[in-house]
């Protein structure tokens, strides 16, 4: 084995570092991603919460080298995937990875599945796309992998058409779809939340049993608290682009420390307990147009904003082993001196 | 007609449905013939006190939607009898229907689709008032609009604008304010925060709460969201392919679920406030049957882990299990 490969082997599957994504309105360039870093290793969970508009959906479009073109481009940062730059890979080279060992489950099944094809022309296509195989192996394969996300009489639904199958059985077909090349990342877009507790539950099997089995390592984003409890490993917290919180699952739901993420907690109703009253926050995510450049971008709706929140941009840094905040409630969160100005 | 005539055997409910069924036809072949019906509801009991949020649960396609629907008569249900305030209104027309629908209002879930965008807020909010009180003074309708919307949390120069102006959390406020303009006694809230974000979805919540002691409100609760349902209403319907399977008090839903299909659906709900103890979980097998066919016997009886051989053959009625816990299913007979 040579050096690079030693050294690929070792490397987290996914590092993000310093990514920072812009949309152009009006010509203008605007971060919807600003300065976002994190890992995914193997065989682990990581799951990304915010409300709409917190910048989730982009970060992964930008891993995956699919924002729009023209409108969104990575400013800054790198995108490692198993030791290796993405970002300089040409379309070609992107199209060899992209599905086969990264891949991408979107959120609405509906529409993210040709209606014109039927589901198993679907499946092959990505399987021909990959590898060398007759027209009967993909055939097989697909009617294979149908069975394996649950998908009843899957020799006879894989000549049918999306439009003929149920919500939830068209998330399985997603799934299949993302699986068929045993990819070693998937990067899941709130899978679940078009679809009913039930299945979301066996969706959330699904998934895992899959990971267990093939090391997978898994981004699940999400706005759903109960999903990221049971399922995720580590959790991000991000508002307006940027990550507030970062730490494993169960300090985040131990000892919570940003405010952003606490009075997230408390806005949820809760099945175990009785709350008389429901947590809110005020106003709403600033939209990109107008957002704070410096300072904290929660300040405006933080119950515990103090002055100096919109004059100095906390830092995300370890407050706790393993435990990363970016709030100035936190003098681990303050800038270093001489950095200031 | 008044509601005192009578008094004698008025009840606490304000609402009873009974057997409530609503059948739509599937029309096909040559002539359009009627081929089959879709069961959306298919004999739907329960009751609602003055003053009780009743909560219906349950999944997409169980039929809560059609039965709100059905109460509020936007549809004419196929069979059943729906009682509001001791009147039987399933099958009232014309005036006396328009009369009713001043008591019973709606807030819909999608708040970006049930706001006119061509019309100013003031205008939405008062439409209603507009057109129960034809005679009322334009100067007086403007300042009860301008208290409803001071009411439901949003600044007065909303008056003036349009629905597009404002976000998902305050649309659904307008929403609000146009359901409390003629004072109703009945609010029928179908997944009013099912659009909404988790900060925006809890003042809605929230407000919906003040609102109902304020205004001595009766809701009925849609929702698919078990967490949301279970801390919004007092009671709680479980409704599984347009059928009640169980109804109780929150607490006897959530600690002590006695039909299976209500077990399931508590244990597939992912919550966060356990966290570390494992649970039990039911992962149901396959999908709800499409109601266009439903089972015979019980309509569960396809996926449910508990299910016998009779559970095909016989229908099981909604009963008192427990004290004020009803469930339809033979295990409990």
């Amino acid at each position: 084995m040579s050096k690079s490969e030693q050294s690929k082997a070792k490397a987290p599957l996914l590092e993000v570092k310093g990514l920072e994504t812009s949309f152009s309105i009006e010509g203008k360039d605007y971060n919807a991603v600003d300065g976002v870093s994190f890992t995914v290793d193997r065989g682990k969970v990581v799951g990304i919460v915010g409300e709409s508009g917190c910048g989730k959906s982009v970060m992964s479009l930008s891993v995956m080298q699919l924002l729009p073109k023209g409108i969104g481009k990575i400013r800054n940062g790198e995108v490692l995937f198993d030791g290796e730059e993405i970002q300089s890979f040409n379309e070609k080279q992107m199209n060899q990875i992209r599905g086969k060992d990264m891949a991408m489950i979107f959120q609405e099944p509906m529409t993210s599945l040709n209606p014109v094809f039927t589901i198993g022309y679907q499946i092959e296509e990505v399987l021909h796309n990959h590898f060398k195989l007759s027209k009967k192996e993909a055939r097989n394969k697909s009617v294979q992998l149908l069975s394996a996300v649950g998908i009843p009489r899957a020799a006879k639904i894989v000549d049918e058409y999306p439009h003929q199958l149920s919500g939830g059985m068209r998330q399985r077909v997603m799934i299949a779809m993302a699986i068929a090349c045993q990819p070693k990342l998937l990067i899941a877009d709130e899978p679940t939340t078009a679809l009913d507790v039930t299945v979301q539950a066996q969706i959330l099997e699904l998934l895992k049993d899959i990971q267990t089995k093939n090391d997978m390592g898994i981004v699940l984003i999400t706005h759903d608290l109960g999903v990221v409890a049971e399922s995720c490993d580590e959790v991000i917290v991000m508002y307006a682009g940027k990550i507030v919180e970062k730490t494993d699952v169960e300090s985040l739901f131990t000892k919570p420390k940003h405010p952003y993420t606490k009075l997230m907690m408390g806005s949820i109703p809760r099945l175990e307990e009785d709350t008389e009253k429901l947590e809110t926050i005020k106003g709403i995510v600033p939209s990109l147009t107008k957002m704070p450049q410096v300072g904290c971008r929660f300040a405006n709706r933080c119950p515990k904003a103090m002055p100096e929140c919109t004059e100095i941009t906390p830092q995300l840094e370890e407050n706790e082993q393993g435990h990363e905040v970016a709030c100035l409630l936190y003098e681990t969160s303050h800038p270093k001196e001489g950095v200031l100005g | 007609m008044s509601i005192t005539e009578n008094k004698s055997t008025k009840t606490q409910n304000l609402l009873e449905v009974k057997d409530l069924k609503m059948h739509f036809p599937v029309k096909g072949g040559f002539f359009r013939r009627t081929i089959g019906n879709v069961k959306a509801v298919d004999g739907v009991t329960f009751d609602i006190k003055k003053g009780e949020t009743l909560g219906l649960v349950g999944e997409s396609g169980c039929g809560k939607s059609t039965t709100g629907r059905s109460i509020l008569r936007l549809l004419n249900p196929s069979a059943g009898s729906v009682i509001f305030d001791d009147q039987d209104i399933t099958n009232v027309n014309g005036k006396k229907l328009r009369d009713i629908r001043k008591d019973i209002q709606m807030v819909f879930q999608d708040p970006y689709a049930s706001l006119n965008p061509m019309q100013m807020v003031g205008n939405i909010v008062s439409e209603p008032i507009k057109n129960y009180y034809k005679n009322k003074k334009e100067e007086e309708m403007k300042e009860e609009v301008m208290e409803l919307l001071n009411k439901v949390g949003l600044p007065e120069d909303a008056y003036y604008k349009y629905a597009h102006e404002f976000s998902g959390g305050q649309r659904q406020r307008i929403g609000i304010a146009r359901a409390l303009a003629l004072r109703p006694k009945l609010i029928i809230a179908d997944e009013p925060v099912s659009a909404l974000d988790v900060s925006v979805q809890s003042q809605v919540l929230n407000l919906l709460n003040e609102l109902q002691d304020e205004f001595d409100l009766t809701y009925l609760f849609i929702a698919h969201d078990l967490s949301v349902v279970k801390h919004m209403s007092d009671r709680i319907g479980v409704m599984y392919l347009g059928n009640v399977v169980e109804v109780a008090d929150k607490h006897s839903i959530y600690k002590d679920p006695l039909h299976p299909y209500t077990q399931a659906l508590i244990s597939a709900v992912p919550d966060a406030s356990n966290f570390g103890q494992k649970r039990e979980r039911i992962v149901l097998q396959g999908d709800v049957p499409s109601p266009e066919n439903p089972p015979s016997g019980c309509p569960f009886h396809t996926r449910c882990p508990k299910a016998m051989d009779k559970c095909s053959s016989i229908k099981p009625q909604l009963k008192e299990v427990k004290p004020g816990q009803h469930v339809a299913c033979i295990l409990y007979d």
